[in-house]
């Protein structure tokens, strides 16, 4: 078995409510897995259940044994009671690793002897993801590492982690709220509202005129649109309804998602 | 200088020297409630402990051991709010034991004493058992050391990375109850937590490190505890709030220093 980390019709539920329903997901060495879907949608909960912080109610959950992990979180609150610098809070992860070399790669090399306290939102995020590359990870899991980053750095920070799972043939486990943008380079898109929806390849990269316009060609071509047509649709309570395309094969009166 | 006044100084400086470095983990982890907790039980565990026939102050590092076991464990239920449990635990232990001890009619206890410390009383068999304890205290802190930074970093990224979560912030919850059980005879259940948390607060003003602020903070609860017993010596006023007053001067003069 080659995956990293494979999850098996994973289930679970939170005061009564599912938050997780009978989803499957792999992660191989090398390949992007892009998981998108609305607030709630239960994607930072798979991210807990992968890494095995969270344990499923039912399903199994498979890594790789000796399975080295680089987790950027949604969010850190560093207490500013704490003082770290960014040095340091490299150091803890790689105790003989090239700090300076690893920010200059996110573009972060000037915050090395600042406190990881007095970062801001777009730094902490860039100085996470240094730190866990820095980890030399089998796989990556990063739950909206974009978040508080500027456009351009988006596109930047996206090619820097194609390019990891590319050349050091490293997993990428990779969560986003944005419905509309997902890295071009994704081999997999999940799309995910309690249950998997649909899964697949993404359109690799978009000429959406709007996107050019919009990032300028340059940004654009690294940002792509995955568009997907739904065969059911979701009722205010979450419950599913099955709407009948045109490509439909199930029958009139099915009613399942 | 008169011997119970060296048992003092010697007893307050042991305190210090291993409150310091748990007081920078609940000072980053918010461990200030907890710590209060565990202290107003210490009633309970007097009352406990002499009513097994054994010593006050061994109830009460039993009675806080078994309390800290218990909150770890009401922490993984999510139903109440850390801190709403803690309120509960607080006051239930503190009423419990102050009504447990009018019941206790055959034997007299010294409650001002348990409330405000009786720093003066310290035996010689005391200040062996704090810096004892506080020995092993700390060498257990520094085997969990990095463990615990990772932790008051962010608990998900430690345990991503491999560390055992679970055991280190159990170990620092009873390592926290051991050092609040040691530290009531000096300051008593009222001010207990202040020697944890005011030394911690006064070193954050003077440290870019982690370990600069433990050490800072082991120095500035010395420097209180000896300055606090001078000058309750020369102004003749009660031992133990008279250290929480030049703990609090320390944090005052610390944040002058403040860039």
């Amino acid at each position: 078995m080659t995956a990293l980390v494979q999850l098996d019709r994973v289930s679970l539920r939170y005061d009564g409510q599912a938050a997780l329903n009978g989803v499957c997901l792999i992660v191989e060495p090398g390949r992007i897995v892009t998981v998108i879907g609305p607030n709630g949608a239960g994607k930072s909960t798979l991210i807990k259940v992968a890494l095995g912080l969270v344990r499923p109610d039912s399903g199994s959950v498979i890594r790789r044994p000796g399975l080295v992990v680089g987790y950027v979180p949604q969010k850190l609150a560093v207490p500013s009671s704490f003082p770290l610098s960014v040095r340091r809070f490299l150091a803890m992860a790689a105790p003989a690793g090239d700090w300076q070399g690893a920010l200059d790669r996110v573009s972060a090399g000037h915050v090395l002897a600042r406190q990881v306290s007095q970062l801001s939102g777009g730094e902490l995020q860039r100085v996470m993801l240094a730190r866990a590359l820095l980890r030399q990870p089998d796989l990556l899991v990063l739950d909206e590492p974009v978040g508080g980053v500027d456009m351009a750095g988006q596109a930047e920070i996206y090619d820097l982690i194609a390019q990891e799972a590319r050349q050091s043939q490293r997993g990428v486990l990779l969560v986003s709220h944005d419905l509309h943008v997902v890295m071009a380079a994704t081999d997999e898109v999940v799309c995910l509202n309690g249950h998997v929806c649909c899964a697949g390849h993404p359109e690799t990269v978009s000429q959406h005129p709007e996107y050019l316009a919009l990032f300028g060609p340059r940004v654009a071509a690294s940002l792509a649109v995955y568009t997907h047509v739904h065969d059911h649709a979701h009722r205010a309570d979450g419950s599913v309804e099955h709407v009948h395309g045109p490509n439909c094969h199930h029958g009139q009166d099915c009613n399942h998602g | 200088m008169d011997e119970f006044l060296t048992r003092a100084v010697l007893a307050g400086m042991g305190l210090a020297l291993a409150a310091g470095p748990f007081g920078c983990f609940v000072v980053w982890r918010r461990m200030a409630y907890f710590g209060d907790t565990l202290a107003h039980s210490a009633l309970l565990g007097v009352v406990l402990g002499l009513l097994a026939g054994i010593d006050p102050s061994l109830g009460i590092l039993a009675f806080a051991l078994v309390l800290a076991l218990l909150l770890a464990w009401g922490q993984g239920q999510k139903r109440l709010a850390s801190d709403t449990l803690l309120g509960i635990v607080s006051h239930a232990a503190l009423a419990c034991g102050l009504v447990a001890l009018s019941l206790l009619d055959t034997i007299r206890v010294n409650l001002m004493g348990w409330l405000m410390g009786d720093i003066l009383a310290v035996g010689w068999f005391d200040v062996a058992v704090i810096w004892g304890g506080g020995a092993v205290a700390l060498l257990a802190l520094w085997r969990l050391w990095p463990t615990l930074l990772a932790l008051s970093v962010d608990e998900d990224l430690a345990a991503a990375e491999g560390h055992n979560v679970a055991r280190a912030r159990l170990g620092l919850m009873l390592l926290v109850a051991l050092v609040v059980a040691a530290a009531m005879k000096v300051v008593g259940v009222l001010l207990v937590t202040s020697l944890l948390v005011i030394p911690a607060a006064a070193a954050r003003a003077l440290s870019r490190t982690p370990e600069q602020m433990a050490l800072w903070a082991s120095a500035i609860g010395m420097a209180a505890v000896v300055s606090g017993l001078g000058g309750s010596w020369r102004f003749d006023t009660p031992a133990g709030p008279s250290v929480v007053v030049a703990a609090v001067l320390l944090f005052g003069l610390a944040q002058l220093n403040r860039r």
